[in-house]
Parts: structure tokens; C-alpha cells; sequence
């Protein structure tokens, strides 16, 4: 159940994608969501599932792997789909016992729906393709310019790269506490909302035990290694472009203008 | 009373791309009152094979018996399974939540629906079978050492009352005072209660002296299962795969091959000592 969770993971595989500078991934999740949120059109949303394909294509990360991911969120799509459809006024199209269907609200709960799951899909081909070492080193070195404001741009991204690096940690361990809970004759399936919500407390209360056990050995660790922040700090392999980046950098602003200019064109027509 | 394991497969992870064998026909009988080592590196199996045995994992293709009933019958009763077959995970204090030592032990016997009374004297019951000082009942269970947690842990599971305990690596991590206590004491309780036993470690040397069958994983197979003695005999095949037998093994086969005529099929270390002794003795007798 737990492993279903993909965000976070990483696919081992070499692809141009996984090649790319982690910078150049991180601007272009953020264009990505730019444009998924650009406007409400039909053909904005083709625009962004061909871009979207494309990449994952490159990618060679397996498609029922990045759909998997999508699994452990169905709930909440279903909902905003629900409410959306149900919820929006509008001209109604039909009737289901005392709820009225418009339809500006099937066009809202589709969007809505492929929102949501483009949003997924496309953060975790960033995860997928990219190493949390990596991703923290983009990070870094791309908001860099933030520590002329004293924001401690090191130590968040230190943060960040431990804290993805305990993910799948803390999963497992979960895995195994509930494993064990279970040999005790534990129950997590049945019973109340009450009751269920209490039988999580044999399975959080080792996890943050040994959540912090394990942080506590890790902070000893570094500082055994003599790790005292940012302060005089070198990369090993430190980033630069190359040529392929400076390419995605150019598709991904003719990808932006494209998707504006029809935005623009459209001018708020849904089809 | 006994567990048939009726050629188990399992994989992990099936159509992800990390797919992964972790047991391969898998066929054995788990007697009633056996006391069996089941040994194997790390990543042969042993610890996906034990999870099977009390229903937590579902074999990919075979089944499993427990006292004639197929386990993975729709109508089985999986909690009577998981009380009736004990699992001690390996660092098994790490399950440890309650604030009392008292309450944790309650915590399996309550899941199973007892009567208060009966889930406190059980606790009680089990608490005093691992040996632990009754001072300490009603402290809280991270205030104790390392080995006293694991005891806590143990008697846990014990307080369900199964027919059959797994300990998986119940050494792991103590000191070798801390080891010979816990081994003593799962002894002890074999004696006792007559439970069904099995010891899951990647040391011969630590199983020998206790089990009377031994059971050897390697690579998702089921390898060797017969008599210590049988097992030690062949330790070339069990270097091999990468375990190994009692150094006493070792030195009774050297003694043997330098000439004296040891039993080279000495176990544990107090045997060895007999046997060698009786054949000095032999050799002194004659001079």
C-alpha cells in the first residue's frame, strides 16, 4: 500500500531528461504548472498532454509507473470531481435526484481532473528523473541569489535532500512496525472512524521514536565529519551547463510562448 | 499440530521492473515441539519465509497448512493464525508505544478479545517466562537497556499464547552477555511450555547448541533440513554458500585429520571437551 507512493522516488534509467542540469527540470516543472493553470481551454489542455507525453517519453520512465503514483491521491481527485460537477451553477444539463448538473460544471470538474493528475504526474517525472542529490543541488545553486537576503539557502536545501532521502526510509519502517504490530494481532482495517484512528497509535508512536533516533545519529554523524553548514563548503561535482540545458532552456520558453499565444488567442473561449 | 508449507513461491515488487525472487519452492513440515534453526546469509529468504508462515505475506503460488486448515482459504481465521503462530520481528523493541512495560504486553492479548483478567494474567504469565524483574512492570519500556527492551518484546508476543514461536535474529545487536541471556531463556521457555520453536539467525555458532534441527536458506531455497550433526558433516558445502559450521567442527576435524580419534560430529563446546578428553585419556590409558 505505502509503496504506491512514487513521489519522491527515483527511476533509475539514463534518458536526455535524466541527464539534464536539475535547474533546467526544476524551471521547467515550474513552466509546466505555469501553463497548467494558464487558462480554462480545451486546447491549451492538448498542448500540455502533448508536451507532457513527449517528455515522458524521453524520460523512458515507464508510463504505469508514473501513473501508479497516482493511486494514493484518486480520493482526492474524486472528490474535487464531485464537488465541481455538482456544486457549479450554471446552464443545467440534467438532474440526479435533487442535484443539478451543469454544464460549466462538467467542463470544471474535467479540468479540474486532468489538473490535478497532470500536476502529479508531471512533479513526480521531475522525482522520477532526477536524484534527491541532485534535485537539492539545483535547488541550491538556482536560488543562490536569495542569500544576498540572509535566507539560508544551503541549510534549506540540506534539509530538503535529508528529508527526501528519509522518505522511503520512513515507509519502510512503517512497512515493518505495522508488520509487527500486526503479528500482535493488530486490526488497521475495521472498526469505526474512532477505532481506526486509535490503532494508529502502536504504529506513530515507534515511527517517531525512531524517526528521531535516527535523526539524532545522523546529526552525529555529520558533525563527526566535521560538517558545520555553508559557510566555506565546495561541491565535488559542481554544476554546470552543457549544451543539451541551453537546448531545453530554448524549448521550454517556445513552449511557454506557444501556450501563452493561444491562451491569448482564445481569449477565454473554452473550445 | 503442525505447519505444512506446500511448495511456496513468492515475488516482490511483481511488474515494476524490480522484481525480485525472494523464495523459490519452498516445501517443509513444521512438527509440533520442533526447535529448529533456520539459517541463511543476509537476502536468502528467511525473513520473507518466517512472514509467510503467519499469514503477513501472501506466497505468489503454493499454500501453506496450519493444523490441516489452508491458510489462504477465504474463511480463515487470520487473527487466530497470528496469535497461534508468535512473530518476533528482528529488533523487536522497536514496536515498543505504551508508557507502562505492563500495558505493551497487554497490547497482543487485548487485539484477541479476552476478558480483562485473563489479557492481565497472561501479561503476567509472560512477563515472568522472559525472565524480567518485576520491579520494572509498571516503568516505562524506553528506560530500559538495550537486551531488557527486547525481553519486554518478546514476552509481548508470548502473551498471546501461540503454539509456535519464530524469533528472527533475537541476538541481533547485544553483547554476547545480553545474546546468552536471551538463548538461555528461549531455552528455558522451550522446556517449560514445549512450544514449537524456531530460531531464525545467520550464525550456526549461536543455533547449534540449542536447536535439534537445522533448516538452510540460500537464495530463496529451501537447501538442507535434517540434524545439526548431518549439517555440520557436510560444512565444506556450507561454506560455500557463504555460512559456516561451529569453529568446533573445525578444530574436531583437524584434531581428526592430525591423527587422534576425536568425534568429529562434537557440536558444542562442552561435547568437544568430553571427546577429547575421553581420547587423551584413551592415549595415556595406553602409555
Amino acid at each position: 500500500m505505502l509503496r504506491d507512493i512514487t513521489i519522491g522516488q527515483y527511476y533509475q534509467t539514463d534518458s536526455v531528461i535524466h541527464r539534464l542540469d536539475p535547474r533546467v527540470k526544476l524551471m521547467g516543472t515550474l513552466i509546466f504548472i505555469i501553463t497548467l493553470f494558464l487558462g480554462k481551454s480545451v486546447w491549451l489542455y492538448l498542448g500540455v498532454t502533448v508536451f507532457l507525453a513527449a517528455v515522458i517519453k524521453l524520460s523512458k520512465v515507464p508510463v504505469k509507473f508514473i501513473v501508479k503514483g497516482l493511486k494514493a491521491v484518486v480520493i482526492l481527485i474524486l472528490f474535487s470531481v464531485i464537488f465541481n460537477l455538482f456544486l457549479t451553477e450554471g446552464t443545467p444539463v440534467f438532474h440526479i435526484w435533487k442535484l443539478t448538473v451543469t454544464k460549466e460544471g462538467i467542463y470544471l470538474a474535467a479540468f479540474m481532473m486532468v489538473r490535478l493528475i497532470f500536476l502529479i504526474m508531471g512533479s513526480s517525472l521531475m522525482t522520477l528523473t532526477t536524484t534527491p542529490t541532485h534535485l537539492t543541488d539545483g535547488l541550491e545553486k538556482g536560488l543562490g541569489f536569495l542569500k544576498v537576503f540572509h535566507v539560508p539557502v544551503h541549510e534549506i536545501a540540506m534539509m530538503m535532500s535529508i528529508a527526501l532521502r528519509f522518505i522511503p526510509i520512513l515507509i519502510e519502517e512503517t512497512d515493518k512496525i505495522m508488520k509487527a504490530q500486526m503479528a500482535r494481532g493488530a486490526d488497521f482495517e475495521s472498526g469505526n472512524l474512532m477505532k481506526r484512528a486509535k490503532a494508529m497509535i502502536p504504529i506513530l508512536v515507534p515511527l517517531f521514536i525512531s524517526a528521531f533516533r535516527r535523526a539524532n545519529e545522523l546529526a552525529m554523524a555529520m558533525e563527526a565529519r566535521c560538517y558545520h553548514g555553508s559557510e566555506g563548503r565546495t561541491k565535488m561535482k559542481p554544476l554546470r551547463y552543457g549544451k543539451n540545458d541551453k537546448i531545453a532552456y530554448l524549448v521550454l520558453a517556445g513552449y511557454l510562448i506557444v501556450m501563452i499565444g493561444i491562451n491569448t488567442a482564445l481569449g477565454g473561449r473554452v473550445i | 499440530m503442525s505447519i505444512i508449507v506446500d511448495n511456496i513461491s513468492y515475488t516482490y515488487e511483481i511488474g515494476t521492473g524490480f522484481e525480485k525472487q525472494a523464495l523459490k519452492n519452498v516445501k517443509c513440515v513444521i512438527n509440533d515441539g520442533d526447535f529448529i534453526g533456520l539459517i541463511g546469509h543476509t537476502g536468502s529468504g528467511k525473513s520473507t519465509f518466517i512472514q509467510h508462515l503467519n499469514g503477513l505475506v501472501k506466497a505468489t503460488s503454493g499454500t501453506i497448512y496450519f493444523n490441516g486448515m489452508d491458510i489462504y482459504d477465504k474463511d480463515f481465521d487470520m487473527k487466530m493464525l497470528r496469535s497461534k503462530v508468535g512473530l518476533v520481528f528482528q529488533y523487536p523493541e522497536h514496536q515498543l508505544f505504551e508508557t507502562d512495560i505492563f500495558k505493551d504486553v497487554c497490547f497482543g492479548p487485548k487485539n484477541l478479545g479476552l476478558p480483562k483478567m485473563e489479557v492481565e494474567l497472561r501479561a503476567f504469565e509472560a512477563l515472568r517466562l522472559v525472565g524480567l524483574d518485576e520491579n520494572l512492570y509498571y516503568q516505562s519500556p524506553f528506560d530500559l537497556s538495550g537486551g531488557q527492551k527486547r525481553r519486554v518484546a518478546i514476552a509481548g508476543v508470548l502473551a498471546m499464547r501461540p503454539d509456535v514461536l519464530i524469533l528472527d535474529e533475537p541476538t541481533a545487536g547485544l553483547d554476547p552477555k545480553g545474546r546468552d541471556e536471551i538463548l538461555d531463556s528461549i531455552k528455558d521457555l522451550k522446556e517449560k511450555t514445549g512450544i514449537t520453536v524456531i530460531l531464525v539467525s545467520h550464525s550456526m555458532e549461536d543455533v547449534a547448541k540449542y536447536v535439534n534441527r537445522i533448516m538452510v536458506m540460500n537464495d530463496g531455497v529451501l537447501m538442507y533440513d535434517d540434524t545439526p550433526k548431518h549439517i555440520f558433516a557436510g560444512y565444506r558445502e556450507l561454506e560455500q554458500i557463504g555460512l559456516a559450521a561451529p569453529q568446533v567442527t573445525y578444530i574436531m576435524n583437524d584434531l581428526k585429520n592430525a591423527g587422534f580419534a576425536v568425534d568429529v560430529n562434537a557440536i558444542t563446546v562442552e561435547e568437544a571437551r568430553q571427546s577429547i578428553l575421553k581420547n587423551l585419556q584413551g592415549i595415556h590409558g595406553k602409555a
